[in-house]
């Protein structure tokens, strides 16, 4: 009857509750796809690290990703001396707020903070990334569908190429051609997208393999437990 | 309900299977909070080798660095300071560097890789106070007549020489730690890493 | 039966560790101790899976003890923002996330505990529901147990301000504001709490002084109590009928069982059972599907910036729903104190149960279905409050959250009439297995 209830009285709620929901696109990556994840890296200190910091990310765990520390050194590491610096960034945040409005977030852990009933942080940021449009109203000459009115210019636009909103079927279209072709860079965005999954926690994969076996030592122990409260248990009647 | 009894062998076995597993397991949880107790990457990266450029260093002179937050001396020693050493064999507790407070490559008579460039933690090996340099000879610092030079340790008067080696019937110990350091070119040292990017 | 027997003080049979255990007996009630509270306490034989949670709750108790330990060691509560120009506090928590050595995992088992506690509380409250563990004579031990309630949530709300998120400082500054719907003194004393016209540097020190030690003592404190006041008249159980009534020619009750061995090991099962659906959450959700960590609280605390939608966590949310359904003014007073007065009250209400209860039986086994209804109805209007409180306010939400609290309040203070009414079965003399 319990269930029955709450069926009843939890129908209407959820419909209600689920409103003018954004679409956002599935992230199709993986964050065990450490080549993904190596060109997502690169594209993160060329694209987004000249803005944004990534304070609590050190480049020595960037080795992580199967690089070596001379890889790391000369080929992603352009803000720091020392391999087990910060990810920070050159510019101070009180001038960025004063040319973007807004400093630009720290982004370590954006693909969390992102995340919603819409779906994961990492569609967010795949649908975000790619939903840059020409708007000579806005200061950068860039808006954005996922964010509106959003500060940020479109960082990736040599690449993507630019859209246009087409205001009578409200979707995006592709003005100007970038350097890649569309698939190159759903591809490349979700690589990029990959690497701010990762890094929002580089243990994630460690975690869920410790997982396992915690499980079934867990298990094992379970069995043994069960068994000997079934030895002391006989004896009560 | 005494169950002494009827300790039989299925239950005794089954008690110590349990016991066991899940003394592992309690073992097993402990290690991660042990572990947090260690430095961590920042305090690593904070600790990481300091590379130091001793150009300017002139003979007879001494600077400090800080390595993991402790201070190393490199000592820039004269010739008259390395004469000393052999004189003070008898005077000092581990003329030899018996005791491991050198890597290998400075277990020598002058406890360095070049013979005139000293590189030693500045941290006396009694209680962790921080000597002083008494470079001049006889009592015009205040030590005895017959003082060669080297380092007096405000804290407890251990007394070391030119080589950090510490002197005989004092308080502290061992004679000065010398830390992993390795010569990049000629004037520059990092300090903390044997060889580059081991 | 009672923890304060005068048990007979251990004897040395002649061996070194036999001596030590006679020399400490002689001087510290050891022997007395341990068997008047696990090898000689006699708890009736017939628990059920509700009874695992008691136990459960104290090792939530421990587990957030040890790891909020070793979680001080590397935190820091400061509002101020360091060179990169996130608040020190919030960066602290990524430090020992990342930085620390396994500080991820102490801090999951932290952040995963809070929830935790609160669900086997919840399911320890719901059985003392069903089976009236809170009437005579344990009333003080209920009593006790809202005491733990209550400082439980105070210590919930003090620790969800530390990470210093967004939904930390603003979940926060929601609260602390309720209190100045108090008449006269109310805006004086949300400053007092915070310390600050705004939730501050200065309110986020003392937060953390009131979590880590003013709550945990008074907390710890309470737990004794109420362990103490439970083996001072023994446990209920699912039948409702005392155990002690009929004793076998030992003197010891015939339905009664030494706690020790046979329900530490039957508690083993559930401690390990336990672990398994915590390190589900541990290790494969820590995020609880952004109910256990809210998605907002990853974004630093921004004082000029409120999220577009504040919810508390999910163990509040019940109590929340009551505070947004009051939207009338009553007797002069505006409708936001009356918020604040049907948040507390629907919370401390509880305390009230021992003497709201007149059924002529305790278990819901040997009641009518009166009871069985309205408490099956209690629960899913607990839970829809509790839906509700999650979602931003809607004009639908409020209606059913004011339709649902006074479900809620009517449930218990009509009690004394409709808990009388029922049909009530036999209760028998011995407990059924």
């Amino acid at each position: 009857m319990k269930k029955f209830l709450m069926a009843l009285l939890f129908a209407p709620l959820t419909a209600l509750a689920s409103g003018a929901a954004l679409h956002l696109d599935k992230w199709p990556g993986s964050v065990s796809d450490k080549a993904a994840l190596q060109n997502g890296a690169k594209l993160f200190v060329n694209y987004c690290l000249n803005c944004h910091g990534a304070s609590y990310m050190r480049y020595n765990k960037l080795m992580d990703l199967g690089l070596t520390e001379q890889e790391v050194k000369d080929n992603l590491m352009f803000t720091a001396e020392k391999i087990g610096e910060q990810m920070r960034v050159a510019a101070r945040t009180d001038e960025q707020k004063q040319w973007f409005g807004a400093a630009p977030p720290d982004l370590s852990v954006i693909s969390r903070a992102r995340a919603s009933e819409a779906g994961s942080g990492a569609d967010w940021l795949y649908t975000y990334l790619r939903s840059f449009y020409r708007d000579d109203k806005r200061p950068t000459g860039w808006n954005n569908v996922v964010f509106e009115n959003v500060g940020m210019p479109h960082i990736l636009y040599g690449l993507q190429g630019q859209q246009v909103l087409n205001h009578e079927t409200h979707k995006l279209e592709l003005a100007v051609p970038g350097t890649m072709q569309p698939a190159e860079f759903d591809k490349a965005v979700s690589d990029l997208v990959g690497y701010l999954v990762w890094m929002a926690e580089p243990g994630q994969e460690f975690r869920k393999t410790l997982g396992v076996g915690v499980l079934i030592f867990l298990a094992l122990l379970f069995v043994l437990a069960y068994a000997l409260k079934k030895e002391y248990w006989k004896d009560v009647h | 309900m005494s169950n002494q009894g009827k300790m039989d062998c299925g239950r005794r076995r089954l008690i110590v299977a349990t016991a066991a597993v899940g003394g592992a397991g309690a073992v097993a949880a402990l290690v991660p909070f042990v572990s947090s107790l260690l430095p961590s990457e920042r305090a690593k990266a904070a600790g990481a080798p300091v590379e130091v450029d001793i150009s300017k260093l002139e003979a007879g002179q001494m600077m400090t660095v800080e390595w993991r937050g402790k201070p190393v001396w490199i000592i820039n020693r004269t010739k008259d300071m390395l004469e000393t050493l052999p004189k003070l064999v008898d005077a000092v507790a581990d003329p030899k560097s018996d005791k491991e407070q050198q890597p290998a490559y400075c277990k020598n008579d002058t406890r360095s890789i070049k013979p005139e460039i000293m590189v030693a933690v500045g941290i006396c090996t009694h209680l962790g106070c921080s000597p002083s340099s008494k470079f001049k000879k006889g009592a015009e610092e205040g030590m005895s007549g017959d003082w060669l030079g080297g380092f007096l340790c405000p804290c407890h008067g251990s007394t070391f020489d030119f080589a950090g080696r510490v002197y005989k019937n004092k308080p502290a110990p061992d004679n000065l730690e010398v830390p992993p350091h390795v010569y990049l070119t000629d004037t520059r040292i990092l300090i903390g890493e044997d060889k580059k990017g081991a | 039966m009672a923890a304060n027997t005068n048990f007979e003080k251990y004897k040395s049979n002649g061996t070194l560790a036999g001596n030590v255990l006679e020399w400490v007996d002689a001087r510290f009630p050891a022997t007395s101790m341990w068997k008047g509270h696990l090898s000689e306490y006699y708890a009736p034989k017939n628990f059920n899976f509700w009874y695992f949670f008691g136990s459960l709750a104290l090792l939530v108790l421990v587990i957030q003890i040890v790891t909020g330990i070793f979680l001080v060691m590397h935190y820091k509560p400061d509002a101020a923002v360091n060179a990169n120009g996130v608040p020190v506090a919030f960066a602290s928590v990524e430090y020992i996330m990342r930085d620390v050595p396994w500080g991820w995992l102490i801090r999951y088992m932290h952040s995963t505990g809070a929830s935790a506690f609160f669900i086997v509380v919840y399911l320890h409250m719901f059985r003392g529901l069903l089976y009236g563990s809170y009437r005579k004579p344990r009333e003080l031990i209920w009593l006790f147990g809202v005491g733990i309630f209550l400082c439980l949530m105070g210590e919930a709300f003090f620790g969800y301000l530390l990470p210093w998120g967004q939904m930390s400082f603003w979940g926060a500054q929601v609260i602390v504001n309720l209190f100045s719907a108090l008449p006269v003194v109310g805006p004086d004393l949300s400053i007092l709490i915070r310390g600050d016209f705004v939730v501050g540097d200065a309110t986020l020190n003392r937060f953390f002084s009131f979590h880590v030690i003013a709550f945990p003592l008074v907390l710890l404190g309470l737990v004794a109590a109420h362990i103490l006041a439970l083996h001072e008249v023994g446990s209920n159980n699912p039948d409702g009928v005392e155990i002690k009534k009929l004793k076998g020619e030992d003197g010891h009750p015939l339905d009664g069982i030494p706690f020790h061995p046979y329900y530490t090991v039957k508690d083993i099962v559930g401690v390990v059972v336990f672990l398994m659906v915590f390190s589900l959450v541990v290790f494969f959700a820590p995020e609880g599907g952004g109910y256990f960590l809210e998605y907002n609280n990853f974004f630093p605390a921004d004082p000029l910036k409120t999220p577009p939608h504040i919810a508390p966590v999910w163990y509040f949310t019940p109590y929340y729903s009551i505070l947004r359904a009051m939207v009338w003014n009553f007797f002069g007073l505006p409708a936001k104190f009356w918020g604040v007065v049907g948040m507390g009250a629907s919370v401390v209400i509880f305390a009230f149960l021992p003497w709201l209860d007149r059924s002529p039986v305790k278990s819901i086994r040997y009641r009518g279905p009166i009871y069985k209804t309205l408490l099956a109805i209690f629960v899913v209007v607990f839970f829809i409050l509790g839906y509700l409180g999650t979602q931003p306010p809607s004009f639908w939400g409020e209606k059913i959250s004011q339709v649902c609290t006074v479900f809620y309040f009517g449930f218990f203070l009509a009690m004394p009439w409709w808990s009388r009414m029922d049909k009530f079965k036999p209760e028998p003399d011995r407990v059924t297995m």
